[in-house]
């Protein structure tokens, strides 16, 4: 099926970048019509850059988009729509307060004297909705709807026009199992029309299940292009992931460096939130350094998150100490000595109007109250402290924080936890979009601190960074926690986990 | 930060040359039974209220929040104080009766900050609810009429001197009070953190929603103060007139002094400054012999043309980069 | 796949609250007052509230795509001013007449282009609005200005006979055309149905190919021409231009329209629970004038109140629904 027809969107050597950033560099693409193409690689791998340029979102600094065989150059989305491409992102995009027939048609609708003739439009939206054998009332108010439903209704738009591609960004995201079977049964039906979709998704098993083809892109660049038969998943999580060495190698391997572990600093029972986390037990000692292995979406932010209190568990309970400690929210979290470095930088951790100086001492300042300052001259020592410790740069007090790279963006958050002196500090994808000298250069902190007998729960993408440091893998798939690892453990060992090799069984619940 | 305060030092500057030009006599002082008088004075005379009300939403504004209510708070603040006092004379009548007012403001501010705080409602409706109904309460507290009083006590604190005029030197105490507080402890910082990135700052573990409260209570009581200079002023509390639209120019004060709608970094300079171009453009508009109520379209001039210097989008334009699209 | 063909009664309620509540307004002065429950006292309401009506059906527009106009209030006075003075110089009646729509309309254009292009607030746009309105009637004259011209006067007191002897003016055939326009163009047009998207999910509108830009300029430009109309139709029931006339007139439309049930953040809300919105209003006053010892204070108070139990109200659906 996919020899045959020239391919109906082709795009060639796509290159573009942001300030500061490459995010998409030479890639290559090919869409066929009648297939199902994944496209796959971890957070800022350039896949939704990629889905962006090809929907007008976005215009590359270079290359060719080709529809059809024929060069385009498109300026909006609604460009794209024109032409036949049609895109569902993660979040349903529609307008809930609307009718399911407005939200199908609005922009393209039947008219009769001057107005919307809504007795055509609620036919013709039925009519579309059973060509994907969806049965709803389409004068019913989309918000009335469960969230699937919404992302059908946002499927049957997309096709309402005459769609030759059909663009799925990671649309199962929200979806449980029989509604993904759902999405499935539609996507097979119009593939066998002679639709082409691009699929985006982070669960291994649906893509392994939809894909005939598959594309793997990674940091921007294309890693390779692959039938989906021809590719297992232990090559698509190598392929993915990658191997990053060189810089990093100076740290030495963790396991062998500490093999006692104190006591039982932070104990999680049972814990668990409704669909963000199923619940877990975990243990995590005074100096030792947790992974957390598991790719997108697999719960590993979840998880931390309900450490910390950011977010309320609705079952189990968390330990402290061996006493129960109630969290009611970050304070209380930070009062029992947990800190917790998030993995959006910009919109959870950094106050980016404020000074380094501010930033380093909010969380010691917030813990202490509005009345009761930091002291200029305990400031300054705690800042010139990390300032040089961290070697953040520049090394003024009073630089903004939104002029700092990302890198020391994340040194300056790093700091201000450890400003509190945490027993248990949680980071959330520390080294995520940071060079390759911060990166080790936090790494190397992480070990250093653990000697000191902080506990740290390390969460990466990077399987690779994980197994060196980490002291015990804990590992996640779909929301679920399924093994724990010793630091010895090899990459292959977490890998073949996360692809679900050995313990789909027990994981099924 | 000195740049941010430039263009409206600029303004000041020249809109006090424009009345020098107009009027040569305006920046003569003369000192008259210890009392100094001249143009300069007056404008910081008549602009002690709204400073005093700018103030308090500096920083309201500065956690993202506005306050539209300050102007009914104030009218209920003299209308409390000229209805205790009443007939009497008396300074203890007199101080208690603004003690009275001032704690009521404060539970107004209260109401406000649960209303947003509490309830998470948008701050410009939360605070439309007492702006509309306030006036009532103050006509109800007088009863509809424009209540006089005759007390000596009172009438210092709006149209007293002490050299100076009293309303400006209480302006400028909280000025220096606040100022104080939010430099000197770390209220200020943490105002700005849950301005900038109130997601960021709870994670800190910062108590968001106590800060909110804080600033809405202490706006409240600023314009209970501002309420009572303009009472005292002229001896009478006017629920319908008092502080009318008083809140606009407080906003018009904190925008102009460089302090953003979208919260975060705040200037309290920049706010006195703000206030005090209001005034002085106010005044200039008498002075040239314009009908005072023109004074309108200068501030929506005014507004204009700051919110474009201010807007990210609209700077981009100016500077002819490219504006990234999403 | 559940067909859940019941629409959300939660959409419905404020609407449905504002007319029972009117209604309950209405019972209680009927109940307590001769005279009240007449044809005439209600057709008064309507003939009170005119240009009420027309402002709360423009600033529905506004609110129901997320925005808000504090402007119109002071536009209403403009419109009066331009009036008084194109008339006592002497202009033709039409000519007037398109010289302050067109001024109406022309704001809400300019001040929806700077929110738009601009991305600046609405709230402070709209503020300056206000500002730049009042004082250009203030430019024109500071004094109010009496209206003369007759046929003006002739149409100001010209009463239309329904039956059962209750007269009605034209003002209030000209909300009820306004109300019934507005309806349409929300509820039959694309551009209608765009202004909900928008209210409903900005972002999702665009996605989804709908003219956001255009849409977001219109509303305003709409809001202006309502508040244009409105204003000719307060100078019919003043027979003055002055720039102290509607002071506050903002604050009374946006509590009708979230009175009337339309959801403050956008998307949520229907003109004719505007309508019944500025009816309550109305009602509330009429009673504080029939019962003659409550002072006319009273109607703010129980204004801002009632704003408070809507807003109240909104907040819990909000929550309820997410």
């Amino acid at each position: 099926m996919t020899e045959s027809p020239p391919p109906v969107v082709e795009m060639r050597g796509i290159s573009l970048a942001f300030p500061g950033v490459k995010a998409l560099q030479d890639v290559d693409f090919q869409l066929f019509p009648g297939e199902v193409h994944a496209l796959m690689g971890e957070n800022g791998a350039g896949k939704s850059t990629l889905i962006k340029t090809l929907t007008g979102v976005h215009t590359p600094d270079s290359g060719t988009v080709l529809l059809a065989g024929e060069t385009v150059a498109f300026t909006s989305p609604g460009d794209a729509q024109q032409a036949g491409i049609s895109t569902v992102y993660q979040e349903v995009n529609l307008c809930a307060n609307l009718t399911v027939a407005e939200n199908i048609l609005l922009g393209r609708e039947p008219r009769k004297l001057g107005g919307i003739d809504f007795k055509a439009m609620r036919t013709q939206a039925a009519a579309v909705l059973a060509r994907i054998g969806v049965h709803i009332d389409p004068a019913s108010v989309l918000e009335s709807h469960p969230i699937a439903v919404q992302q059908l209704v946002a499927i049957a738009r997309a096709i309402a026009v005459d769609c030759r591609v059909l663009v799925l960004d990671e649309p199962t995201s929200s979806l449980d199992a029989g509604e993904v079977a759902e999405l499935f049964r539609i996507m097979r039906v119009l593939r066998d029309e002679g639709v082409a979709i691009l699929f985006v998704s982070h669960f291994l098993d649906q893509v392994y299940e939809i894909a005939d083809r598959m594309t793997v892109l990674r940091n921007g660049t294309l890693v390779g292009e692959h039938l989906t038969k021809d590719l297992d998943r232990r090559a698509l999580i190598a392929a993915m992931i990658g191997r990053e060495l060189g810089a990093l190698e100076a740290i030495e391997d963790a396991s062998e460096r500490r093999t006692a572990s104190g006591p039982v600093l932070v104990r999680a029972e049972g814990l668990g939130r409704k669909g963000a986390i199923a619940p877990f037990d975990l243990d995590i000692r005074a100096g030792e350094v947790v992974g957390l292995a598991g790719l997108l979406g697999s719960g590993r932010t979840e998880l931390a998150r309900l450490l910390f209190g950011a977010d309320k568990a609705t079952e189990g309970k968390l330990l402290v100490d061996g006493a129960h400690l109630h969290l009611r929210g970050p304070r209380s979290a930070i009062a029992a000595g947990i800190a917790f470095c998030s993995e959006d930088r910009k919109g959870e951790g950094l106050v980016a109007d404020l000074s380094i100086r501010d930033n380093l001492v909010l969380a010691m300042q917030a813990a202490r109250g509005w009345s009761r300052p930091v002291s200029r001259r305990v400031k300054d020592q705690l800042v010139e402290k990390y300032l040089a410790a961290l070697d953040i740069r520049p090394a003024n007090p009073d630089a903004l924080v939104r002029t700092l790279s990302g890198g020391n963006q994340q040194k300056v958050l790093l700091a201000r936890w450890l400003v509190t002196e945490p027993r248990l500090l949680i980071l959330d994808e520390p080294t995520r979009g940071i060079d390759i000298g911060a990166k080790a250069q936090i790494q190397q902190l992480v070990t250093s601190l653990a000697a000191e007998g902080t506990a740290v729960l390390f969460i990466s993408a990077e399987l690779e960074e994980v197994v060196r440091i980490a002291d015990r893998i804990v590992v996640l798939r779909d929301r679920h926690k399924i093994a724990e690892l010793d630091g010895g453990s090899s990459i292959d060992e977490v890998v073949g986990l996360i692809a679900g090799e050995h313990l789909s069984e027990e994981v099924a619940s | 930060m000195k740049n941010r305060l430039l263009w409206p030092l600029l303004a000041l500057a020249a809109l006090l040359v424009l009345n020098l030009v107009v009027t040569p006599s305006f920046f003569s002082l003369r000192i008259q039974d210890g009392h100094l008088y001249g143009g300069l004075v007056d404008v910081l005379k008549n602009g002690a209220p709204t400073l005093l009300i700018a103030l308090g939403m500096t920083l309201v504004i500065a956690t993202r929040g506005i306050d539209l209510s300050v102007g009914a708070v104030a009218a209920i603040a003299g209308a409390v104080t000229c209805v205790h006092i009443g007939a009497s004379g008396d300074a203890g009548t007199a101080f208690a009766g603004m003690a009275i007012a001032l704690v009521l403001c404060a539970l107004l501010g209260l109401w406000n900050g649960f209303l947003v705080a509490g309830l998470g409602i948008q701050p410009i409706i939360a605070t439309l609810v007492l702006m509309t109904a306030g006036r009532g309460i103050a006509m109800l507290v007088t009863e509809g009429q424009i209540i006089t009083v005759n007390n000596d006590p009172f009438r210092q604190v709006g149209a007293g001197f002490l050299i100076l005029p009293i309303s400006i030197l209480i302006s400028l105490a909280v000025l220096g009070l606040v100022a104080l507080t939010t430099r000197k402890t770390a209220l200020g910082m943490l105002i700005e953190a849950v301005g900038v990135n109130p997601e960021a700052s709870r994670l800190a573990g910062v108590r968001a929603k106590t800060i909110i409260w804080t600033v809405y209570v202490f706006a409240a009581v600023c314009a209970g103060i501002a309420g009572l200079m303009i009472s005292s002023n002229v001896s009478a509390a006017d629920a319908n007139n008092a502080g009318l639209w008083i809140e606009m120019d407080a906003i018009l004060a904190v925008v102009i002094g460089g302090t953003s709608l979208a919260g975060g970094r705040y200037s309290l300079t920049g706010t006195l400054l703000g206030a005090l171009i209001i005034q002085t453009l106010t005044t200039t508009v008498y002075t040239i012999g314009v009908a005072p109520e023109v004074t309108l379209v200068f501030k929506a001039v005014v507004v204009i043309a700051v919110c474009l210097v201010q807007a990210p989008k609209a700077r981009a334009a100016l500077s002819f980069r490219k504006v990234a699209t999403t | 796949m559940t067909a859940l063909t019941t629409k959300l009664p939660s959409r419905f309620l404020p609407v449905l609250a504002t007319v029972v509540l009117f209604a309950l307004t209405f019972g209680v002065g009927s109940g307590l007052y001769d005279g009240f429950a007449s044809g005439q006292v209600i057709a008064n309401l309507f003939i009170d509230n005119a240009f009420l009506i027309v402002l709360a059906a423009g600033m529905t527009f506004v609110i129901l795509s997320g925005g808000i106009d504090l402007s119109v209030g002071s536009v209403v006075a403009l419109s009066t001013m331009v009036t008084a003075a194109g008339l006592k110089a002497g202009w033709p009646l039409p000519l007037v007449i398109i010289a302050v729509l067109v001024i109406g309309s022309t704001l809400g254009l300019l001040m929806g282009l700077v929110i738009h292009k601009f991305d600046i607030q609405p709230f402070i746009v709209t503020l300056a609005g206000m500002f730049l309105a009042r004082g250009l009637c203030f430019l024109i004259s500071v004094e109010s200005v009496s209206i003369k011209d007759s046929t003006f006067r002739d149409v100001a007191t010209a009463v239309i006979e329904l039956p059962g002897g209750v007269t009605i003016t034209y003002n209030v055939i000209i909300a009820l055309v306004v109300v019934a326009a507005a309806l349409f163009v929300l509820h039959r047009t694309r551009f209608g149905r765009t202004v909900y998207a928008v209210g409903g999910n900005e972002q999702s509108a665009l996605l989804m190919g709908l003219k956001t830009a255009r849409t977001k300029v219109g509303v305003y430009v709409i809001s202006g021409f309502c508040s244009a109309l409105a204003g000719l139709l307060f100078s019919l029931y003043m027979l003055s231009g002055y720039g102290l006339h509607a002071v506050g007139m903002e604050l009374d439309a946006i509590a009708a329209v979230v009175i009337g049930g339309t959801l403050l953040a956008g998307g949520v809300g229907y003109v004719l629970g505007s309508l019944a919105g500025v009816l309550v209003l109305g009602t509330i006053q009429t009673l504080i004038s029939f019962q003659g010892t409550l002072s006319s204070w009273w109607t703010k108070i129980v204004i801002g109140a009632l704003l408070l139990v809507f807003i109240a109200v909104q907040r819990g659906l909000i929550r309820e629904r997410r």
